[in-house]
């Protein structure tokens, strides 16, 4: 790091790091999709779940962009509409799972001892075990729906966050300033809290950037299967799955406009955030 | 730097001592047999006094505070008593010893850097622990912390309050620690070797600042240094570690022009002199730690003057004159001590 950043400086001193092209584009496809995410469903040009057996299996035209499925519904409105939810799932997923995950992390790098290595080794255990596989058994003992499969991605993604913030903590423990600030009579919630957390956050949002790719493909998976979101509803997974007849009969637009959507996304969630921890790596 | 600040008021000899430690033994049970790391250490402190407190690497000195403030580790045992104020520390209660720390004493650190957080700014670090312990309002405090800033000699006290640590110089940011230890209003200050971290040419600046504040407010201060001038220069009492034991104490004017202990003398001559170019003088052998030492004298193996008597037998710290020495002989080879010290 240091010899590149030295290299840089000698060939010429004014110019800052090379533009970052990768965290650019990724940065504006991710600011995309949420937006449409956000704002889909007042844009979408139909109703998404309005059918029209005339206009069934259509390609793209100018009236549906991405032509109609099976039975006539508009595949870009449901897109659109399906961005909520998959980003809605994979947003809370990766909200809750992090919030769990790094006040785990703080909590075990701040008891120390053997609280840390107990929490070590239960967070190794719940490594061990597939995210789907918990949501598939969520589904099935809580009934297929949004949310046993949420909670239960949420749960299994928590130890994802609480391993990598957890080696940030300990280090941001045991800095001088720390014991500083204990000895200037600052509770312990109080220093994990406001300098901790605060220290530590960066890594958090990297991983969060990271983990809301696989959340969104974990989700749309369970739905995919039939044990997520169910018909009529739009949702990723579920055109995909709702799709398959239909590429049989010549007409994939609904699995492939799905399908797309998944990857673009999931590519450029991942992408960004491991530039997010690259650039956190280098200032570290 | 020698003779920068003259030595204050002269403090109460009969005032009761606001800092007592008496027979301080620290051993670290991490293996068998216990290591000592330090044994039978005695030193008080009166209110508006300060002592200097004295030693090379690794003999107790930072231990000794450490054991005052009780933030040793835990597999650390410690002996005999240490009392602030009439009160033993060992016999504080949690909130106790959270209220002694952060209101009745303050500690100063070698690296400022490191005991800042380098996400916050000055200001909050400053205004932070008085508004969170409920010593102050926000706005208390921050007159307060700027008019600290000021009186340590920083001018634009309010623009170093929003920037951030590594915007500082280090003499600055240790300017901005003492303010720190200032800002509950201690009554006694721990000073672990504050401005050994810093250039030379801000040292003197830094700790003619720490100086005055503490006399300007007549607050006790116990100076970690390795620097034996720097400590006659600016303490009453001078105390000698040496492997773990007190060696020597004294009035500091005494101590340093008329040193009773080998191990002192030795030191003095060792100074590095910026009037005459000679050899750096250097004490023959390494410093010893407070376990490896025999049942003799602490400093016998490395002694000009020892015998046979100072190989079996540990001298005790006894009054000699003015100061307490732990010598068998202090009395006979004072003059050749003198001669070892001024050559």
């Amino acid at each position: 790091m240091a010899t590149i950043a030295m290299n840089g400086a000698t060939v010429a001193p004014t110019e800052r790091r090379p533009k970052d092209w990768l965290l650019i584009i990724s940065s504006v496809v991710c600011a995309l999709v949420a937006l449409l995410a956000a704002v889909g469903a007042f844009i979408a040009p139909h109703s998404p779940n309005q059918t029209d057996v005339l206009a069934a299996s259509l390609g793209p035209s100018g009236q549906h962009w991405f032509g109609t499925d099976g039975i006539g519904r508009d595949i870009f409105s449901r897109v659109l509409y399906g961005a909520r939810i998959s980003c809605a799932a994979a947003g809370i997923i990766v909200l809750g799972s992090g919030c769990l995950g790094t006040a785990l992390a703080i909590f075990s790098a701040w008891s120390g001892g053997w609280v840390d290595r107990a929490l070590n080794r239960v967070l190794n255990v719940m490594f061990a075990v597939p995210g789907i596989l918990v949501a598939v058994l969520a589904s099935a003992v809580f009934g297929a729906g949004f949310w046993a499969p949420a909670l239960a991605l949420t749960i299994v993604y928590a130890p994802f966050y609480a391993r990598v913030v957890r080696s940030a903590a300990v280090r941001e423990c045991a800095m001088p300033y720390v014991e500083g600030l204990r000895l200037a009579g600052l509770s312990s919630w109080r220093i994990c809290t406001r300098h901790v957390l605060r220290n530590v956050l960066p890594m958090v949002l990297a991983q969060a950037t990271i983990a809301f790719g696989s959340a969104l493909v974990d989700f749309a998976a369970v739905s995919f299967i039939g044990l997520g979101v169910q018909p009529p509803t739009s949702e990723w997974g579920l055109m995909v799955a709702d799709g398959r007849a239909e590429i049989l009969s010549g007409a994939p637009q609904q699995s492939l406009a799905a399908g797309v959507c998944i990857v673009v996304t999931v590519v450029a969630f991942n992408v960004l955030g491991d530039r997010l921890s690259a650039r956190h790596g280098v200032q570290r | 730097m020698t003779a920068a600040c003259p030595a204050g008021p002269s403090p109460d000899v009969r005032a009761p001592a606001l800092l007592d430690i008496r027979g301080l033994g620290i051993r670290l049970a991490d293996r068998v047999p216990h290591r000592v790391l330090v044994q039978d250490v005695t030193l008080s402190i009166r209110p508006g006094e300060s002592v200097g407190l004295v030693g090379e690497s690794g003999s107790g000195k930072s231990m000794t505070v450490k054991a005052a403030m009780r933030l040793l580790p835990s597999n650390a045992k410690v002996e005999g008593s240490i009392e602030f104020d009439g009160r033993p520390i060992n016999g504080l209660s949690r909130s106790q010893l959270a209220a002694y720390r952060s209101s009745d004493v303050g500690l100063i650190h070698q690296d400022p850097r490191a005991h800042t957080n380098p996400m916050r700014t000055i200001g909050k670090f400053l205004v932070e622990s008085v508004v969170a312990t409920g010593k102050m309002s926000k706005g208390e405090a921050t007159d307060r912390a700027i008019g600290l800033l000021v009186e340590m000699g920083i001018g634009d006290a309010r623009r170093r309050m929003d920037q951030y640590p590594h915007q500082l110089s280090g003499g600055l940011l240790q300017r901005v620690m003492i303010a720190a230890t200032l800002m509950h209003g201690p009554r006694l200050i721990f000073a672990d070797e504050p401005t050994t971290a810093l250039d030379v040419t801000v040292q003197s600046d830094v700790m003619a600042i720490l100086i005055e504040q503490i006399e300007e407010r007549d607050l006790g201060m116990l100076l970690v240094t390795h620097d034996l001038d720097l400590a006659a220069a600016v303490t009453d009492t001078l105390v000698v570690m040496y492997a773990g034991t007190v060696v020597e104490s004294g009035h500091a004017e005494d101590l340093y022009a008329d040193p009773r202990h080998p191990y002192t003398a030795a030191l003095l001559a060792s100074r590095p002199s910026t009037t005459r170019v000679k050899r750096l003088v250097s004490i023959q052998g390494r410093p010893a730690a407070a376990f490896e030492v025999g049942p003799g004298c602490v400093f016998a193996s490395r002694c000009a003057f020892a015998t046979e008597l100072c190989r079996t037998t540990r001298p005790e710290l006894r009054l000699v004159g003015d100061g307490q020495v732990a010598c068998h002989y202090a009395e006979t080879i004072a003059d050749e001590l003198k001669q070892v010290a001024l050559a």
